[in-house]
């Protein structure tokens, strides 16, 4: 297999790891929904962590998101 | 004028400067870099200088940035983490600014840049680091034996400790750094989806309405980014520091 095909192949598959952040995200804000609904009057007091929450789970996909950009147009 | 998404990430020299046989040029990221400094050092003093008791709509958003931060310090780390506020704030409103600029086009991202993050979170680590074992000296490590854990898992957890302190700098770094290039190739790629479409005729400019209502739809999400990241920065870094000022877990 030539390189160039490998670095293709390899940058789809890269990006399988972004579908894990999803989940994550998802869980995330699926609960902060639920405990909004049960408690409107504290929701907006959690909505800091809820962003640093959302931040720090998505920068493990932005992570593979890198892994696949690099093996395009850097390697 | 370049068309592939990796031009807008060319380092060039402006004005070459060699000392030493180190290359210290004066480059388009240094360029940035005073910009940065410049346009929040301008709006932050020419917005506070009236110094109304009632703050104007610019004064407010100088005072509101303010609070912001030491807000976000003061929950993390305590009254005693004030100390660190001339770090954070300098540090939120340089990732900010350096952030939004890259927002404009043609200009250049300084964020963009393993190089430019790393040296930002190296900075923030080795100040917790420094100011840990100069306030504490050795009993800073006790940062790495939590509270409450059977003896005999001791060496394992602290093993584990050790791994995700040294694993912060990278994260810190890599978070920026890789939100900053992926949403710019992003939108660089859709842009050149407009201009590929369009190249087909009359139906082909039809159709390249999409994907620059997704161009917009992303610029605003990459806006959205910009202060996220530069948030989740100062953020992480008064969590380290407060690591600093209270070891114990």
């Amino acid at each position: 297999m030539e390189a160039e095909a490998a670095k293709f192949i390899g940058a789809g598959i890269a990006t399988i790891g972004m579908g894990g952040a999803g989940i994550g995200l998802g869980h995330i804000f699926g609960n902060y929904l639920a405990g909004a609904l049960r408690n409107p009057s504290a929701a907006d007091g959690q909505f800091g962590r809820l962003i640093f929450g959302f931040a720090v789970t998505e920068a493990l996909g932005i992570f593979s998101l890198l892994v696949a950009l690099l093996l395009l147009f850097a390697v | 004028m370049a068309n592939d998404p990796i031009h807008q990430f060319h380092i060039t020299k402006l004005i070459p400067i060699e000392i030493g046989g180190l290359d210290l040029s004066f480059t388009n990221s240094s360029l940035f870099m005073v910009a940065t400094v410049a346009t929040a050092g301008a709006f932050l003093y020419l917005t506070t200088a009236s110094r109304g008791l009632v703050p104007s709509r610019l004064q407010s958003i100088s005072e509101m940035s303010y609070e912001f931060v030491a807000n976000m310090l003061r929950d993390a780390a305590g009254t005693q983490g004030m100390r660190f506020f001339p770090l954070v704030f300098s540090l939120f409103m340089f990732v900010l600014m350096a952030n939004l600029l890259g927002m404009f086009p043609y200009f250049f991202t300084v964020t963009s840049h393993i190089i430019v993050t790393f040296a930002l979170s190296m900075l923030v680590i080795g100040t917790v680091v420094v100011y840990g074992f100069w306030k504490h000296g050795l009993k800073f490590l006790g940062l790495f034996v939590p509270q409450g854990v059977p003896g005999v898992l001791v060496p394992l957890v602290v093993a584990i400790e050790v791994v995700s302190f040294l694993s912060r700098p990278i994260s810190l770094s890599v978070r920026l750094f890789a939100n900053m290039l992926a949403g710019h190739i992003t939108l660089k790629v859709f842009a050149g989806f407009v201009v590929s479409l369009a190249s087909f005729g009359a139906l082909g400019v039809g159709g390249a309405v999409l994907p620059l209502i997704m161009t917009v739809a992303l610029t605003g999400l990459e806006f959205l980014v910009a202060f996220l990241q530069a948030y989740v920065f100062a953020v992480l870094t008064c969590m380290y520091l407060n690591d600093a000022l209270h070891p114990s877990h």
